[in-house]
């Protein structure tokens, strides 16, 4: 494998920004990526949401995870969004593009995209 | 699923869920077939199980009661005139328990899809289980592609794989390889 070099480099920036995170996950995305999450489009909606989190700079406080199938199947993607306060948000039918504005208007801005959450599309 | 990057993710997702620590993720091209290899160590299944595999009314999981993995793998398989082969050693039997899964695609089928993007399908993995030393191979007529958890594990000490910055230097290097074996 080619450059390892370049990875002790990263590891060196890195060591001290590491070592301060204890409060990690103090927000959790959880997408699902079980066979009926990936085939309906998880995989480029978790990358979005690692990148995303990244982006914003919130890494040390959200964490984003993976689970397998929570039985809503017809849904997928489905992400849930636990925050330490408020109760459990269920998105589903999820985009990379839904994901950027989730993180946009809830992580980041603490207020729930209702349109994308399963109590509104049962309506 | 419209790529086959997907349904290495998934097939390689059964390797995490039954526990293994060590998962090697192979993919060989010769030209007029490609291979897919996924070796785990994980739990293993008894015989009874694998016999039910291919019935997509047989799962272990609780939240449904279907299993489409394997079915979807061996469905697409033999459409392009490939196949899937399991075998398995369920951790009753013996310590060197584990699961390999084996499908060859006929490359030149009109069935066959495209590969996709098999460096998401690497990072994902990654990303949801850091702790598990995930081998990476995939070689064609121009060289090979390779990544080793342990490896990089050996350099970074405590810090997760899954932390941005090493998945992003993960995607750039697997890239960068790529580009070294003529897949952009």
């Amino acid at each position: 494998m080619k450059s390892l070099e370049e990875l002790m480099a990263i590891k060196a920036k890195m060591q001290d920004k590491v070592a301060l995170r204890t409060s990690s996950g103090e927000t959790r995305i959880v997408v699902g990526m079980a066979t009926c999450g990936i085939a309906a489009g998880a995989r480029p909606v978790l990358s979005a949401f690692v990148e995303g989190v990244n982006e914003a700079g919130l890494s040390d406080s959200v964490m984003v995870t993976q689970t397998g199938c929570i039985g809503i199947c017809q849904y997928e993607p489905v992400v849930e969004v636990y925050t330490k306060d408020a109760e459990k948000v269920t998105y589903v039918k999820m985009t990379a593009e839904r994901a950027k504005e989730v993180i946009e208007k809830h992580i980041k801005g603490g207020k729930v995209v209702t349109e994308y959450t399963i109590g509104a599309l049962k309506k | 699923m419209d790529e086959l990057s997907l349904y290495v993710l998934d097939i390689t997702m059964n390797s995490v869920r039954a526990g293994a620590t060590e998962i090697t993720v192979e993919l060989r091209e010769d030209g007029k077939w490609l291979d897919f290899t996924v070796s785990d160590n994980g739990c293993g299944m008894t015989r009874e199980q694998l016999a039910k595999l291919e019935n997509p009314f047989f799962t272990t999981r609780k939240t449904r009661k279907v299993g489409l993995g394997i079915p979807f793998l061996k469905m697409l398989a033999e459409m392009t005139g490939g196949y899937v082969k399991i075998t398995s050693v369920h951790e009753s039997e013996s310590s060197d328990h584990g699961t390999v899964t084996m499908a060859r695609f006929g490359c030149d089928h009109i069935d066959f899809i495209p590969l996709g993007d098999m460096v998401e399908t690497v990072k994902a993995l990654i990303q949801g289980s850091p702790e598990i030393n995930f081998v990476y191979r995939h070689s064609n007529d121009k060289g090979e592609v390779y990544l080793s958890c342990a490896e990089m594990k050996a350099v970074l000490g405590d810090i997760p794989l899954n932390e941005p910055e090493i998945l992003s230097w993960i995607g750039e290097n697997l890239r960068e390889q790529y580009k070294g074996i003529g897949i952009v």
